[in-house]
């Protein structure tokens, strides 16, 4: 009898894991090809084992079997702050940015990190799986990013790559108070730790343990900059500091990303021709200060340019604490984007940006069980988030 | 044909008050008041409507100008009860309670958010000053159109004065350093001693009749109020937590003052009293909840709850504008229907239901014969988010205008959005004209 008992259960742990799963939808965004109709996902051990038209794809016995009416892969939010900076808005759940300095490269997110935040929970239940978040715009350079899944009870657990960037701001919101003060001494300030970080980055090769120099975490972080492990995001509306960021990127030979650039419009020829990704401002970001000339119709003046771009919620201070990547691409796609570019966006593009296309971003064999279920077009108002699925496991059960 | 088509169009667009009559037709008309008309007609006279219904049985008047509109939906235009467009500040810092101030001296008639709203399809606003004093002054309705004095926008009350309501708030945003409150209490306290002051001096009013030599002096702060006691003013009162709510509805009770709630972020969790109380909502949808402590309750499905315990008609919206944003008025409205709302409520809550909590039902927010001539062009179904608002009409008038390069950078920015309507005639090219 016991022995029987063990058996079944070995049998159910084997036909039924806790991160397998099946999708059945009516229609199947894989994102990297056409829409399916009437398709099927199947996800084993948090991995997609099989994607295709729901008639050529065998559901194995005893795996859960989700019914709903669209499926797209689990959403990225290519830059957020969530986790980092919390709903209630107090100074003890605000840790996105310390003023202490100009320039903290060392500021790590994974020690800043609230994985069990309400916001973080918030956004999963709109289909949301990714978010890259860390610190925020504000200062010259704020501190690290990471990437995490929008699951999980502790830093680890949610973390996909704990240093993804490297947080710069450039324009009138790092600037103010005593230094930097002008725009000229922002870029003289971060040429100068750029080159500092470059001379330690040479002793470090020293033959010599000796003659190596004693660790300094500001350097260190620089040192994964110039070395092009992490790229340099580079916050920035005006399209002067546009421009800016894209010399800096060729003095110092490094990995650039631009982040809300309201007045790429102004600039394409730039962008496109140093091949960079731009994460695109929220379209119902307040259109203010040094975003006062962002535009709804930017989004697709990038796609037709072939400007590779995401979207992301941005920082906000106040009411909303943050926006929602899904709505933010919803009003893209209205303002001339198109539903399936603007889905793109939020998904592989955005994976595209992380570097973690190989495993995020469209419903594909081998990658992550990321799913997002919803009972109608992902990007209308009145449509509901019916379910998230994060490594194949159901993380939101409701309608949202 | 399309010469006759064209011709219209260009006159729609150049005639000032119209003192022609032109007929809308072929659109989806929803009139809010009665059901959505397949295949309808507007007929529009010197600024106001004459007619409206369906083709078949709307006669067009001989030499009406037509205007073909298939394909299109047609709605009244949206009544925002609450916003800040305008850059003016009312109250300053010298005291929490401030009812002599008025909006009308504040607001910049050129301001860019007037013409952003235009393009979000809002013809009519009540613009406000904050929510950081217990009360801020005396807010001023708006009739969205071009101008060049404020007074040329506002409404008039019967006696010609600018028409408007008084803005208060309670909860934690009014709080301060003396003389201004720090706790709930003492808030209420300062509110009601104010009112019993307004109370005696509006018993000397009365007392005195018409007896300039026993009237008291005047008194703005006090006039304000007594304007508040006699219902003239509807207090349009800042409230978000369900213990503020409950004190706004008792301090309406004792004083007998008319109020309509705006933002309530908890007004689920108060639907019961609120409905019982027949106090109208003016309601705030936010994406996300938190920000401020009063606000991480708040939830969509507040105009749903209201509508479920019979308060439809107590639910509007309102942008608060820059809370959210004018030119996506209409979205506030669809997210409360993606929390279980009905798509009329919500419809009248964006236009009728806003216009009764700012006494302007008789002129606005609806589609019928009398009504001024307020309506916008969608090119398709109000609450989709693909939908795009392609034209607002003011008073028979076009204002907005997406086919128009000028007109579609408030609705999307770009270069020279950030300016203001005077500033932007230099910024769009030098030799543009607006």
């Amino acid at each position: 009898m016991k022995l029987t008992t063990l058996a079944a259960a070995l049998l159910v742990a084997t036909c039924a894991h806790a991160q397998d799963i099946a999708v059945r939808a009516e229609r199947l965004h894989t994102v990297s090809g056409p829409v399916i109709s009437d398709g099927m996902v199947i996800v084993r051990q948090g991995k997609i084992t099989a994607v295709g038209p729901a008639a050529q794809v065998n559901v194995p016995e005893g795996l859960r079997l989700l019914r709903v009416r669209v499926a797209t892969p689990g959403l990225i939010d290519a830059h957020s702050v969530i986790g980092l900076a919390g709903y209630l808005n107090q100074p003890h759940d605000q840790d996105q940015l310390d003023k202490s300095a100009p320039i903290q490269p060392e500021l790590r997110a994974i020690d800043a990190y609230n994985a069990r935040e309400k916001l973080v929970e918030w956004v999963r239940e709109f289909g949301i799986t990714t978010i890259h978040t860390g610190h925020g715009p504000g200062a010259l350079v704020s501190g690290q990013t990471m990437v995490a899944k929008t699951r999980g009870q502790t830093a680890e657990e949610a973390v996909v790559v704990p240093y993804a960037m490297l947080a710069c701001t450039l324009g009138s919101e790092s600037r103010g108070g005593k230094s930097p003060g002008t725009a000229g001494k922002q870029m003289a300030m971060l040429r100068e730790a750029l080159l500092s970080a470059r001379e330690y980055q040479g002793k470090l090769k020293e033959a010599d343990a000796s003659k190596r120099p004693t660790r300094d975490l500001r350097k260190e972080a620089w040192v994964e900059v110039l070395e092009k492990r992490v790229p340099l995001m580079v916050t920035a509306h005006r399209h002067q500091d546009l421009v800016s960021a894209l010399r800096l990127a060729k003095e110092f030979d490094l990995r650039v990303v631009l982040d809300g650039a309201s007045e790429v419009y102004q600039v394409l020829d730039d962008v496109r021709a140093a091949k960079v990704f731009v994460i695109a401002h929220p379209p119902m970001a307040r259109f203010a200060g040094d975003m006062e000339n962002a535009s709804r119709s930017t989004y697709s003046k990038l796609a037709e340019a072939g400007i590779p771009f995401a979207f992301q919620s941005g920082f906000e201070d106040y009411v909303p604490k943050t926006r929602i990547v899904l709505y933010e691409a919803a009003i893209a796609a209205s303002y001339g984007l198109g539903q399936e570019r603007a889905l793109r966006a939020i998904t592989l593009d955005a994976a595209t940006l992380l570097g973690l296309a190989d495993r995020l971003g469209s419903l594909d064999v081998g990658k992550d069980g990321d799913i997002a279920l919803y009972d109608g077009d992902p990007f209308e108002y009145t449509s509901h988030c019916v379910g998230t699925v994060i490594d194949g496991r159901q993380v939101f059960e409701g309608v949202r | 044909m399309l010469l006759r088509f064209l011709a219209c169009m260009g006159l729609g667009a150049t005639l000032g008050a119209q003192t022609t009559t032109t007929a809308f037709v072929g659109a989806r008309v929803i009139p809010i008041r009665g059901a959505p008309i397949e295949d309808g007609v507007l007929i529009v006279e010197s600024g106001k409507i004459q007619a409206v219904g369906r083709r078949t049985d709307t006669p067009i008047p001989a030499g009406a100008m037509v205007r073909e509109l298939r394909g299109k939906t047609l709605m009244p235009g949206l009544v925002d009860a609450h916003s800040h467009v305008g850059g003016g500040w009312g109250a300053d810092s010298s005291s929490p309670i401030q009812p002599g101030v008025r909006m009308l001296d504040a607001v910049d008639c050129r301001d860019s958010g007037l013409q952003r709203a235009q393009a979000g399809g809002i013809t009519t606003l009540n613009v406000m000053s904050g929510s950081g004093h217990l009360l801020s002054g005396q807010t001023i309705y708006l009739k969205n159109t071009d101008a060049n004095t404020i007074e040329e926008l506002a409404y008039s009350f019967p006696d010609g004065s600018p028409m408007g309501g008084m803005k208060m708030a309670n909860g934690t945003n009014s709080h301060g350093e003396a003389p201004f409150p720090g706790t709930r209490g003492k808030s209420a306290a300062l509110v009601r001693e104010s009112f019993l002051a307004a109370q005696e001096y509006q018993r000397k009013l009365r007392e005195a009749g018409d007896d300039a030599s026993k009237k008291p002096a005047r008194d703005l702060a006090l006039e304000g109020l007594v304007e508040v006691l006699e219902g003239k003013r509807i207090v349009h009162h800042h409230t978000h937590r369900h213990d503020d709510i409950q004190t706004v509805l008792r301090l309406s009770r004792e004083f007998g003052f008319r109020v309509v709630l705006h933002h309530v972020s908890e007004a689920w969790m108060m639907a019961d009293e609120i409905v019982a109380a027949k106090v109208p909502c003016s309601l705030i949808v936010i994406d996300t909840p938190g920000g401020k402590l009063e606000a991480i309750n708040l939830d969509y499905r507040s105009a749903a709850e209201l509508e479920k315990r019979g308060g439809a008609e107590l639910v509007a919206f309102h942008t608060d504008d820059w809370i959210t944003d004018g030119r996506l008025f209409l979205r506030s409205a669809a997210l409360a229907v993606r929390a279980g709302l009905s798509r009329e409520t919500a419809l009248a809550g964006l236009t009728i239901n806003a216009a009764k909590q700012l006494d302007l039902e008789a002129r606005v927010g609806s589609l019928e014969p009398g009504k001024d001539a307020d309506f916008i062009v969608l090119s398709g179904d109000p609450l989709s988010v693909y939908t795009r608002i392609e034209e607002t009409w003011v008073l028979g008038k076009k204002v907005f205008d997406l086919q128009d390069p000028k007109d579609r950078v408030w609705a999307e920015g770009g270069w020279g959005a950030g300016m203001d309507r005077v500033g932007n005639l230099c910024c769009l090219g030098g030799t543009e004209d607006r």
